[in-house]
């Protein structure tokens, strides 16, 4: 019985031939990251374990991104608490404000992450560089706090899902239709504890950016990881960013799964998650006139430069609807920079937007665009659980950069074409 | 490893921010964290939660979030005992890993009411429901998940040596 892509990584890193689905296995961590949010605890806990260094200052790693710029005195207080730690263990990968920018944006861009990689993070979205051919997961604070004291971890061996994915995205269609649409199938714990793994000829007519957005919400299916197959894209995208050898692991043609779906990219529809479930997903034939009032793009999941390029082109000579407030979070800062060089900010501004510094920010309903009770918006970012944004009854709508930008032109959740005739 | 207390429960897909909503992240203490426990859910969980009681819940607790905050504040809120029909990935190794009890058993989650008084015995693999005089079967707690739940989580189960 052959091994998965994921199965490979993890006996590599485990020091074994070969594992198998359900097999607790010991393994070499390659990346153990935090943020201002979890990492506290991890750092408390790591002092609790007696622990006198990390286990190696090059592969711990600490980004502020959540409450950061700080949002209030509690939040500075947190991310003080991760600077001085960072300062005493001399940790090389230390990610402040104006270097900073959300973590799962910033690793793979400063080529922290390589395929084959087995990376921890605490933080869910840590399975975004399943994208790049690495098994990366989230985990909470006190694995973390192990992770940096022994550079370990345990995992059982998930079994996985296969995805095999044909054709080619339509214009106005991008990764986050195709992964809304795959959770509206297979529900939010439709991969519960288990990898999901994308393969097909379909995988290189997607962008890195594209398959970074798809990976990154495999955990909104409950999934361990989602990782895609390597390519010449992926390799192209690494190389330009890092000098560290890597190994590329390909499934057994024998591999065994759980379930294998085709996925014919051609026919992914703008795809928009209604409250509160990301399995909640509609089309526009389903959708309807649903007024909006604020739209965020951004995140860990849509704040890439090509994210916001596909927004810059709806907004480019248009302006935001009356009552709408249009936020767009550069997910980095060089690729904010780029934005600025290239003028979408300009765009952005013109178009009645704002643009923000790199943050989690109104994600997570941490600060930078809090709903008031009754109010929706569309967003590009990756839960619209009950609350998630801001008051209990407020309302997130997830959806792709164009989609958002396109509604909040129209002031109701609306689709690209509806607006570029 | 036995467990008495009053049932609290809740449906499907209980997510990590309203178990603890993200806006009171930007703390590390636990009774804080514990006193918002619930608060986007069921503003009335944390004024009748007794020390023991038993949550009882549906498919996939605790999706969403890596924070470790959410069991955190379950456990400190007083509850002894989760019971779900399937727990989300990393809330289920988070709260092992910090000493919150939980267990799987969709039987029990059909059949088990709000307020139902539970005896869970997970030395083995026994919930009794008082109230209705019924048992149901799960899997046992193997003995050194118990053990770290005793200790209080697995730090401090590797501080005292027991895991190495």
């Amino acid at each position: 019985m052959g091994m998965t892509m994921t199965q490979k990584i993890l006996a590599k890193h485990a020091g074994l031939e070969k594992v198998e689905a359900g097999q607790l296995v010991l393994v070499n961590l390659d990346r153990v990251l935090g943020n201002d949010i979890t990492s506290p605890v991890a750092i408390k806990e790591f002092e609790r374990i007696g622990a006198k260094k990390v286990f190696d200052k090059e592969k711990v790693t600490m980004v502020m991104d959540h409450f950061a710029p700080n949002k209030d005195i509690k939040a500075a207080t947190q991310c003080k608490m991760c600077r001085d730690f960072c300062d005493e263990h001399q940790v090389t990968h230390f990610y402040d404000v104006g270097r900073m920018g959300i973590e799962h944006a910033l690793l793979p861009e400063k080529g922290l992450v390589l395929p084959g990689d087995v990376v921890i993070g605490a933080d869910s979205h840590t399975c975004t560089y399943g994208a790049l051919g690495a098994f990366s997961t989230g985990v909470g604070s006190t694995d973390m706090a192990c992770g940096m004291a022994t550079g370990k971890a345990w995992f059982k061996v998930p079994s996985a899902l296969k995805f095999t994915l044909k054709g080619k995205l339509n214009k106005y269609v991008s990764g986050k239709d195709v992964i809304l649409h795959i959770i509206g199938k297979i529900g939010v714990d439709g991969a519960l504890y288990k990898s999901m793994e994308f393969v097909g000829e379909g995988v290189q007519s997607l962008t890195v950016y594209d398959r970074l957005t798809i990976s990154n919400m495999a955990i909104e299916a409950g999934a361990k990881n989602g990782i895609f197959e390597v390519d010449e894209q992926t390799v192209a995208y690494v190389k330009e960013r890092s000098d560290r050898e890597f190994t590329i692991y390909q499934a057994d043609a024998d591999a065994v799964y759980d379930e294998t779906y085709e996925i014919d990219l051609s026919q992914i529809k703008p795809t928009v998650a209604f409250p509160h479930l990301p399995e909640n997903t509609r089309t526009f034939d389903e959708i309807g006139e649903i007024a909006i009032d604020q739209v965020v793009i951004g995140s860990c999941t849509n704040g890439h430069y090509k994210d916001l390029a596909e927004a810059a082109e709806i907004f480019k000579g248009r302006k935001v609807a009356k009552r709408v407030r249009a936020i767009i979070i550069p997910a980095t800062q060089d690729i904010y920079l780029k934005a600025v060089e290239n003028g979408l900010v300009k765009i952005f501004i013109e178009a009645g937007c704002i643009v923000s510094t790199p943050t989690c920010g109104p994600c997570l309903g941490g600060y930078m665009g809090i709903l008031a009770s009754g109010e929706r918006a569309v967003a590009t970012t990756n839960r619209n659980f009950v609350g998630r944004m801001g008051h209990v009854d407020s309302e997130v709508y997830l959806a792709s950069p164009a989609v958002a930008a396109a509604s909040a032109i129209l002031g109701k959740i609306a689709q690209p074409t509806e607006v570029i005739k | 490893m036995i467990f008495n207390g009053k049932v609290i429960k809740y449906g499907d897909n209980v997510d990590t921010d309203v178990i603890i909503p993200a806006r009171y992240l930007n703390t590390i203490d636990k009774k804080e964290l514990a006193s918002h426990c619930m608060e986007d859910l069921d503003k009335t969980f944390i004024k009748r939660v007794q020390v023991g009681d038993i949550m009882v819940a549906g498919y996939n607790f605790g999706c969403g979030s890596s924070r470790e905050h959410a069991p955190i504040a379950i456990k400190e809120s007083g509850i002894s005992l989760v019971i779900a029909k399937s727990f989300a990935r990393i809330f289920y190794r988070n709260s092992i890993n910090i000493g919150l009890a939980i267990v799987e058993c969709a039987e029990a989650v059909d059949k088990i009411e709000e307020g139902d008084e539970i005896e869970a015995d997970l030395d083995n693999g026994v919930i009794y429901n008082r109230t209705k005089g019924e048992s149901y079967q799960t899997q046992p707690f193997p003995a050194f998940i118990q053990n770290i739940i005793v200790n209080g989580g697995l730090i401090a189960s590797i501080q005292k040596g027991e895991i190495k």
